[in-house]
Order: C-alpha cells, then sequence, then structure tokens
C-alpha cells in the first residue's frame, strides 16, 4: 500500500489532486450544456411571439406565488397524457421562458395547455377566489390577494427591458408602450368578467395572471391543439 | 488515518468554530423540519395554510428544501469537516477569522433566505430559489472558506491525503462551479432577475445543478465524514484502501453526467435524456462501493453498534444510502420515470436519502462530537437510543406512505378503459386518494421531528446539567 500509484502520485500533492478533481467533475457537464448553445435544443420551428407585456407580468405572479411547486408544464409524449391535457410540449414552446417552468411535481394537474383547456377568464377569477367553488374538493389554497393587489407598469418594463437584454426580441416601443398594451389586453379580460356581473380593473394581479394562464399551450398549429384533451384535466 | 498516534488538542485546533456550527445545526434542523411538517399538513388538509400569502404551500416549500440543504445539512458538514481536517492534517485553520466570517456569513444570508423567500422573492430554480444579491453572499462566503480550506491544506503536517479529505475537496471545488453557472442571471431589480439561459438549457442547466447540489453536498462531504467519524466510533480501520481510490474517483467523474435524469420524455433532446440516464445507472456501482466501505469497516465491531447510538445512526444512515442509491438508478429508467416522475414516489425517494442517509449521519456525527467538544458525558444515552428508534420508525412510515401514493398517483394517472379512454379523467380523484398517503407521511415526519427535539434536549442537558467528569471522553487528537 505504501507504494499504490495513488499514493505516491496524487495524495501528497494537494495542486495535482485539486486539479485532477476539477477536470473531473468538468467533462460531463461540458459535453451536456455545450451542444444546446452550439446545436440548439431541437428543431428548428419557427419561434413563437415572445409574452406580451400583460402575459409576462403575470408570468411573474406565477414565479412570485410558486404555483410551480405545484404544477408541471411538461406533457409528456404518452396517451394518457395528450388524452388528460392535449400535445405533448415541444422546445420550442419554452423559447421564451426564463426561467424555464418544466416543474417536478403535480401536485396538482399540469398547466402547459391550460390556455387551450380552459380559457375562460370568469373560471380563473372564480378559481383564484376561492379553488373549491370550480373544483370541489381540491386541495389547491385560495389565493383572494391576488384579486386586489395591483400590478406596476414601471416593473414590467424593468422585466422587459432585463429580457431584452439577454434576448428576448422586445424592441423599444415595446417597452415604451407597455402600460397601454397591458391596459388593451387586459381591457378585454375585464370586458369578459363584467359580462359575467365581476367587476375588475385592468391592473388587477388577477388579470396579468389571467393573462398569462390563456397564454399558455397555444403556441402550437391549430389541428393539432383542436386535436386532443377530451378528458380535459378538472 | 486517523488512528495514528497524535498529542494535539483543543488548544491546538479552533473548536470553537465546530461547536458554533452545531448549534447552528440543530436550531436550523428543528426550525427547517417543522415547516416541513407543516407542508406536510397542508397537503393532507389545506385550511393549515392560514389563507396568508406567506404561508401557502408554493412560498413555503422552497423555506423547507432550502432550510434542511445549506441550514441542516450544510452546517453539520462546514463542523464536521472543521473538526476532521484540522486533525487529519494536524494543523489548526489557516485563519480563524476567516473561520468566522464563514460562520457568520452562512447564518446570516439563511437568516435573509427565510425572510425573502417566503414575502415571493425567488427564481424558481429548485434548490436555487434565492434572489441575485443573496447568491452573491453565497458566492463570497463560500470562496472564504474554501481559501482557507486550501490554506489549511497546503500548511498540513502530514504529507499524504487521507480518504475524507479527499471527499471534501470535491465538495469545495464543485459547489461554487454549480452555483455560479446555474445562477448567472441578468437584475430587473434588487429583488428579481432574469437567467440568461432559455427554456430547455435553463432546464438542463439547473438540472445539471440540482442533481449535483444532491451529488457534492448531501453525498460527497457527508461521504468524507463517514470516513472519518466512522472508523473513529468503531476504532476500526476503514476496510479497503483500493475500494475508497475506486469508488472516489468513479463517484466525482459520473455524478455530473446524471442530471438528465430530471428530465426524462421532456422536450431535452434524446441524446442528452439517454446520456443521463446511462450515467445514472453507472452511478449505483461507486455508491454501493461507499457503503460497503462504510459497512465493512464494521467487521468486528458489531457488538458495538448494539450499545452505541452514534454507531447505530451510522449504520443505518449507510444502509438509506445503499437504498436510496439502488431506488434512485433504478427511476432513471426510462420507463420507471414514466410511471414515477411527478408523484410522490420522488419525495419519497428524496426523503429515504435525506431523512434516511443525510439527517441519521448528521445525527452520529453530533452524539459523537458534542461529549468530546463540551467535555462532558452524553447527557442520556438512553434518550439517544430512543431518537435513534423515533427517526427509524418515522423515515419508514415516511417512505412507505409515499411509496404507496407515488405508485396509486402514477398508475390511476395512466389508467385507460376498454372505450380508449381515461379510466380518471378527473384529476381531483387522484388528489382524494392520495390523502390517507399525506397522513401517514406527516405521522411518520412528526415523529422524525420529535427525535431532533429530543437530541436538542439531549445536548442541552450534557452542556448544562453535566459536570465535568474527571475522565472526559477523549477528544480526537
Ligand atoms: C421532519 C421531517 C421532514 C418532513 C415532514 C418533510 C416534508 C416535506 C414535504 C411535505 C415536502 C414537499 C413534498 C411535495 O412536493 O409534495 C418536502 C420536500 C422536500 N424535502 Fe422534506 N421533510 C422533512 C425533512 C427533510 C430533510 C431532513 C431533508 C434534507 C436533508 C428534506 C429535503 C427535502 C427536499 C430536497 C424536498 C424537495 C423534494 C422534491 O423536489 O421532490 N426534507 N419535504
Ligand atoms: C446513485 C444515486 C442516485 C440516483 C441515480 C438518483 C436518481 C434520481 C432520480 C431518477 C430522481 C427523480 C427525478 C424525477 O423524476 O423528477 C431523483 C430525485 C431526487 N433525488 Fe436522487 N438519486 C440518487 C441518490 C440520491 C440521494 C443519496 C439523495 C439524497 C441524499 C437524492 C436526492 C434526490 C432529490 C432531492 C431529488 C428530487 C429532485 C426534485 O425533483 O426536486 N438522490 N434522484
Amino acid at each position: 500500500m505504501a507504494d499504490h500509484w495513488h499514493r505516491r502520485l496524487l495524495e501528497g500533492r494537494a495542486g495535482v489532486f485539486a486539479i485532477v478533481t476539477t477536470i473531473a467533475i468538468s467533462i460531463g457537464g461540458l459535453v451536456e450544456i455545450v451542444p444546446m448553445f452550439t446545436v440548439g435544443s431541437g428543431h428548428m420551428e419557427e419561434l413563437p411571439a415572445p409574452y406580451t407585456a400583460l402575459e409576462v407580468t403575470g408570468r411573474d405572479i406565477y414565479i412570485r406565488e410558486g404555483c410551480v411547486n405545484c404544477h408541471s408544464q411538461m406533457v409528456r409524449p404518452f396517451r394518457d397524457e395528450t388524452l388528460r391535457y392535449g400535445e405533448w410540449s415541444h422546445a420550442v414552446e419554452y423559447s421564451w421562458d426564463r426561467p424555464f417552468l418544466l416543474g417536478s411535481r403535480r401536485i396538482g394537474p399540469d398547466l402547459h395547455r391550460e390556455g387551450l383547456l380552459r380559457p375562460d377568464a370568469v373560471w380563473h377569477y372564480e378559481h383564484m377566489k376561492d379553488p373549491r367553488s370550480m373544483s370541489p374538493g381540491s386541495i389547491m389554497p385560495p389565493y383572494k390577494w391576488l384579486l386586489e393587489w395591483k400590478i406596476d407598469p414601471a416593473d414590467t418594463q424593468a422585466t422587459m427591458r432585463a429580457l431584452a437584454f439577454v434576448g428576448t426580441p422586445y424592441s423599444d416601443a415595446d417597452i415604451d408602450g407597455a402600460e397601454a398594451a397591458m391596459q388593451e389586453q387586459g381591457g378585454v379580460i375585464v370586458a369578459r368578467l363584467a359580462e359575467a356581473g365581476i367587476e375588475a380593473s385592468w391592473d388587477d394581479e388577477i388579470i396579468a395572471l389571467t393573462a398569462y394562464l390563456q397564454r399558455l399551450g397555444t403556441d402550437i398549429p391549430e389541428d393539432e391543439a383542436e386535436d386532443v384533451a377530451e378528458g380535459g384535466a378538472q | 488515518m486517523p488512528d495514528v498516534a497524535e498529542h494535539a488538542s483543543s488548544e491546538i485546533y479552533d473548536d470553537e468554530v465546530t461547536k458554533k456550527f452545531i448549534v447552528a445545526t440543530v436550531f436550523w434542523g428543528i426550525a427547517a423540519m417543522t415547516v416541513g411538517v407543516w407542508l406536510a399538513l397542508q397537503l393532507a388538509w389545506w385550511p393549515a395554510g392560514l389563507g396568508i400569502p406567506q404561508f401557502t404551500f408554493g412560498r413555503l416549500r422552497p423555506v423547507h428544501t432550502n432550510g434542511v440543504i445549506f441550514a441542516f445539512t450544510a452546517n453539520f458538514v462546514f463542523g464536521g469537516i472543521y473538526y476532521s481536517m484540522q486533525r487529519l492534517l494536524k494543523v489548526r485553520m489557516w485563519s480563524d477569522k476567516l473561520s468566522a466570517f464563514h460562520f457568520w456569513g452562512w447564518q446570516a444570508m439563511l437568516v435573509s433566505v427565510i425572510v425573502t423567500i417566503p414575502m415571493g422573492m425567488t427564481q424558481t430554480k429548485e434548490y436555487a430559489e434565492m434572489i441575485w444579491p443573496i447568491d452573491v453572499v453565497i458566492a463570497v462566503v463560500f470562496l472564504a472558506f474554501a481559501l482557507n480550506f486550501f490554506m489549511t491544506i497546503k500548511n498540513r503536517k502530514v504529507q499524504h491525503l487521507y480518504v475524507a479529505i479527499w471527499f471534501y475537496i470535491s465538495f469545495v471545488i464543485t459547489i461554487p462551479v454549480l452555483h455560479v453557472v446555474n445562477n448567472l442571471a441578468i437584475p430587473a431589480s434588487l429583488t428579481r432577475s432574469y437567467p440568461v439561459y432559455s427554456g430547455m438549457t435553463d432546464a438542463l442547466i439547473q438540472w445539471w445543478y440540482g442533481h449535483n447540489a444532491v451529488g457534492f453536498l448531501l453525498t460527497t462531504p457527508i461521504l468524507g465524514l463517514m470516513y472519518y467519524f466512522l472508523p473513529r466510533a468503531a476504532n476500526r480501520p476503514v476496510y479497503s484502501y483500493r475500494l475508497s481510490i475506486i469508488h472516489f474517483w468513479a463517484l466525482v467523474f459520473l455524478y455530473i453526467w446524471a442530471g438528465p435524469h430530471h428530465l426524462l420524455y421532456s422536450a431535452l433532446p434524446d441524446w442528452a435524456q439517454t446520456v443521463g440516464m446511462v450515467f445514472s445507472i453507472m452511478l449505483l456501482a461507486p455508491s454501493w462501493g461507499g457503503m460497503l466501505n462504510g459497512l465493512l469497516t464494521l467487521r468486528g465491531a458489531w457488538d458495538k453498534v448494539r450499545t452505541d447510538p452514534v454507531l447505530k445512526f451510522m449504520v443505518v444512515a449507510v444502509s438509506f444510502y445503499g437504498m436510496s442509491t439502488f431506488e434512485g438508478p433504478m427511476m432513471s429508467i426510462r420507463s420507471v420515470s414514466a410511471l414515477s416522475h411527478f408523484t410522490n414516489w420522488v419525495v419519497g425517494h428524496v426523503h429515504s436519502g435525506a431523512l434516511g442517509w443525510v439527517g441519521m449521519m448528521g445525527f452520529g456525527t453530533m452524539y459523537w462530537l458534542v461529549p468530546r467538544l463540551w467535555k462532558r458525558e452524553l447527557y442520556s444515552v438512553s434518550l439517544a437510543t430512543t431518537h435513534f428508534w423515533t427517526a427509524t420508525i418515522g423515515v419508514v412510515l415516511y417512505t412507505v406512505s409515499l411509496w404507496g401514493a407515488g405508485l396509486t398517483e402514477g398508475l390511476m394517472a395512466r389508467a385507460i378503459n376498454e372505450g380508449g379512454q381515461l379510466q380518471y379523467p378527473f384529476f381531483l380523484d387522484i388528489v382524494h386518494t392520495l390523502e390517507p398517503f399525506y397522513w401517514g407521511r406527516l405521522i411518520g415526519g412528526t415523529l422524525y421531528l420529535c427525535g431532533v427535539f429530543l437530541m436538542a434536549y439531549n445536548f442541552i442537558a450534557t452542556v448544562w446539567f453535566k459536570p465535568r467528569p474527571a475522565a472526559i471522553p477523549q477528544a480526537a487528537k
């Protein structure tokens, strides 16, 4: 044992030991990660449009509330999953996802096709206020504060600027016009809620969150979108 | 080898820092596991979220995960490393100031984490939820520790590095690499930032980080502790030197590749999924190499296991390590992942590693250290034995409940009836079926937490009620 090569060559030389360790822990990561930048992450389909100002604000709320801790956004290519949720998830659909929100738990159902499964704003409004009113026996907590708290367009602009910096194609005009765009998209949702007798304002957090949920999973060709999801993830 | 004749003692080495880390471990362990029990209760009975934004499951879960990983686990790892490396290298830490900076900087960082995360300030990436200013603090504090660590090695009075030190080195090198690469982001404000990677690239980098946080924080440094404290407690030399060489290098090389087993059947390119799966399966071999080397070190000392709670904890810990590193590679097989991914089975796997391996190693190490550091006899061995049984029953109840839950939900989700339609089209049907399993896990987790309280009481009583005996247990030299 005294003259074992390992003892002779490495154990007495801490610097060499540290360098060899660094090499050993670097190889796997480099081999797997570098091709994601050089080759890309899959089929070069047409890129979807980036999230609108209101959607990206809703996404920030989804992040803040930690929805990802209970809901995945990743439909796997299995028969039961396409029956339950719809078309399986494509890499290109995640193009503007910073951070990614695939999730690792399904305490609640997958939400990647939510925009196709449940496009109605009224449903989301009632569900966030009191989940059990729409899903009897659900274990999701109520999120009443989303009905009261307000979004701040200045925060949205800061978000868009940071995202534009790392490559999301927001133009200066998009960023400057964020508030007007949010009023417009939010206005449509507010009008739909008014039909159901619900009073809301475009800058309520619930409106932004609804816009994000309505967007989810809609970036696929129409025929694929219609194809599936008869089960409906209730 | 730790059993060479030595003469130094606590006057030569800095043991104050280890004491502080142990106190912190007990404190954070109780806090983080109490939150775990609370989360478990919320799943069984949703009103336990109290309708308060900061206490909803989604916001609280990362308090638990980061708490147990970076507060409970990291603190006892640091404490154990400071204690053992000074003795293995026969030299005091290079800088006591850096050690103290490390300790206080780390605790301040942890306080900021438990304040910001419930407020909704999060990056969402699992185990990397901390906002960017905290990430900077983590990097600075850890690099201070790394500097102190390597300078101490440089100053060492023994030429050859013992196997425990190899594992510590891999930990100290790898953690900063993972942390920095995964957290590269552009700030939008003081509390929000957006990663430079997007979509599946971000997902791959996250799970390269996430799996190796398991590998290089929940595994390698604790194997290092095992190589130091298990032979000491058993008073036997390590079983096989050759085995430790092979399993060390295989482990650190293979671990890094395994991240994609978290993304099987996702939109990640197929080749990457396959590479991740193959390397995860290979990982079984070095993992079991470590387990065998630990268990076989006890040959001829099994009678001590019957009486010594330290060894009891360590034996069960190493066995759970073997179990979860068998289960993990199985779950990396695509067709198994198809069933287990997204279900409670994964959470069961996590906690058989976390409660069984990490927690029990931590307890065993601390039961060994506390009497030696405070120079008092342990207040009550029988209380420690009670803790051991509470913890063991707790883990078993926890994991068995969640295997049941995971299989049930996996099978229900995929069930297709004769008409080719979903057997359980309503997701809530699945949710309701899981309720009894959630209660079972809650009971298991509560038992485990009660054990930690027993330990805390035992330590407090040791330090405050026990006089310093004339013949104290010998501190390791
Ligand atoms: C009293 C003991 C504990 C209880 C009751 C408990 C409970 C929980 C609960 C309820 C969750 C959420 C599971 C879900 O998403 O459905 C969780 C997640 C987690 N816990 Fe614990 N926990 C305990 C101790 C620990 C310890 C000691 C560790 C680590 C050393 C740990 C590490 C984790 C991790 C890593 C996760 C995330 C799992 C995943 O993402 O799949 N827990 N725990
Ligand atoms: C050879 C060793 C191991 C392998 C190959 C392995 C493999 C896996 C696999 C396949 C998953 C499930 C991923 C998913 O479907 O979402 C997983 C999850 C996990 N494992 Fe292991 N495992 C190993 C050992 C361990 C040990 C010893 C621990 C704890 C100390 C551990 C902690 C975790 C954690 C925390 C997760 C949850 C990640 C998350 O979803 O948040 N693993 N592991």
